[in-house]
């Protein structure tokens, strides 16, 4: 995309694999699978408004097995961006610094947005009644 | 001929982020902080929506107290979208048209969106 040959910075393909970048990248990428998802807030949204059948419509496709899906992935980028949001909140009020507790906060981000994950889609799965 | 005169200052000058960077990290802050808060909530109430049809999804999200905090939840949803796609394009497009047009569409389909949200969640609470 650059207009004009400037020099570049390493890219990321010399660096060894770690914590910290994974949490880096994977907060931009939750991001923008977030922002993509709130089409299906808008859609939701309207379709509640506009009347039962277009309603049932959209919970018909969240209930198919690739609505299910992206749902799941929605869900767990949702618990990774609030998180690690959390992670950087606390970093912007100077918190968080020490190499060990960067890396621990990144596991616990990473790890945790897992677990949230599973927790939410277990109350979904009671409620559906294993379907 | 000219170029030897020239610093790279000229190219820098009128294209700065003077002045107006500090307003969007601290936008940015504020809709974050607003959404650590509202979206614990928006997950609970999208589980309540579960087990309920049409017209009991209508209702839920028709009670004021629902109505207002989607809304506030829509409103920091996008305002923060729009804040984080702007910082991503800018930092992975160089081409000037290309970004001019990628920023213009970042924001407007932001606002579409929220003002989406916005107007049914309007028709949800005052309908009927």
């Amino acid at each position: 995309m650059s207009a004009n040959a400037r020099p570049l910075s390493p890219h990321i393909g010399i660096y060894r694999w770690q914590i910290q970048m994974v949490t880096s990248i994977l907060h931009r990428a939750t991001g923008i699978a977030l922002a993509a998802g709130t089409i299906l807030l808008v859609v939701a949204l309207l379709a509640l408004a506009a009347g039962p059948e277009a309603w049932d419509c959209v919970a018909a496709c969240c209930r198919s097995w690739f609505g299910t899906i992206l749902l799941i992935g929605w869900t767990w980028s949702l618990a990774f961006h609030w998180l690690n949001g959390i992670r950087h909140l606390a970093q912007d009020l100077g918190y968080g610094f020490a190499p060990a507790t960067f890396v621990r906060n990144g596991w616990i981000s990473t790890i945790g947005s897992l677990v949230l994950t599973v927790l939410v889609w277990a109350c979904v799965f009671a409620q559906r009644g294993g379907a | 001929m000219n170029d030897k005169f020239r610093t790279p200052l000229k190219d820098a000058i009128g294209l700065g982020s003077a002045k107006q960077g500090l307003h969007h990290f601290v936008v940015q802050r504020i809709t974050a902080v607003a959404l650590l808060l509202l979206v614990p909530w928006f997950v609970w109430t999208v589980l309540r929506l579960l087990h309920l049809d049409a017209a009991g999804a209508h209702a839920l999200v028709a009670q004021p107290c629902n109505a207002v905090l989607l809304f506030a939840f829509v409103v920091a949803v996008f305002w923060h979208a729009q804040l984080g796609l702007q910082v991503v394009i800018e930092d992975y497009v160089h081409a000037r048209g290309m970004l001019f047009v990628l920023q213009l569409a970042v924001k407007f389909l932001c606002f579409l969106g929220g003002a989406a949200c916005a107007l049914a969640i309007l028709k949800i609470a005052l309908g009927r």
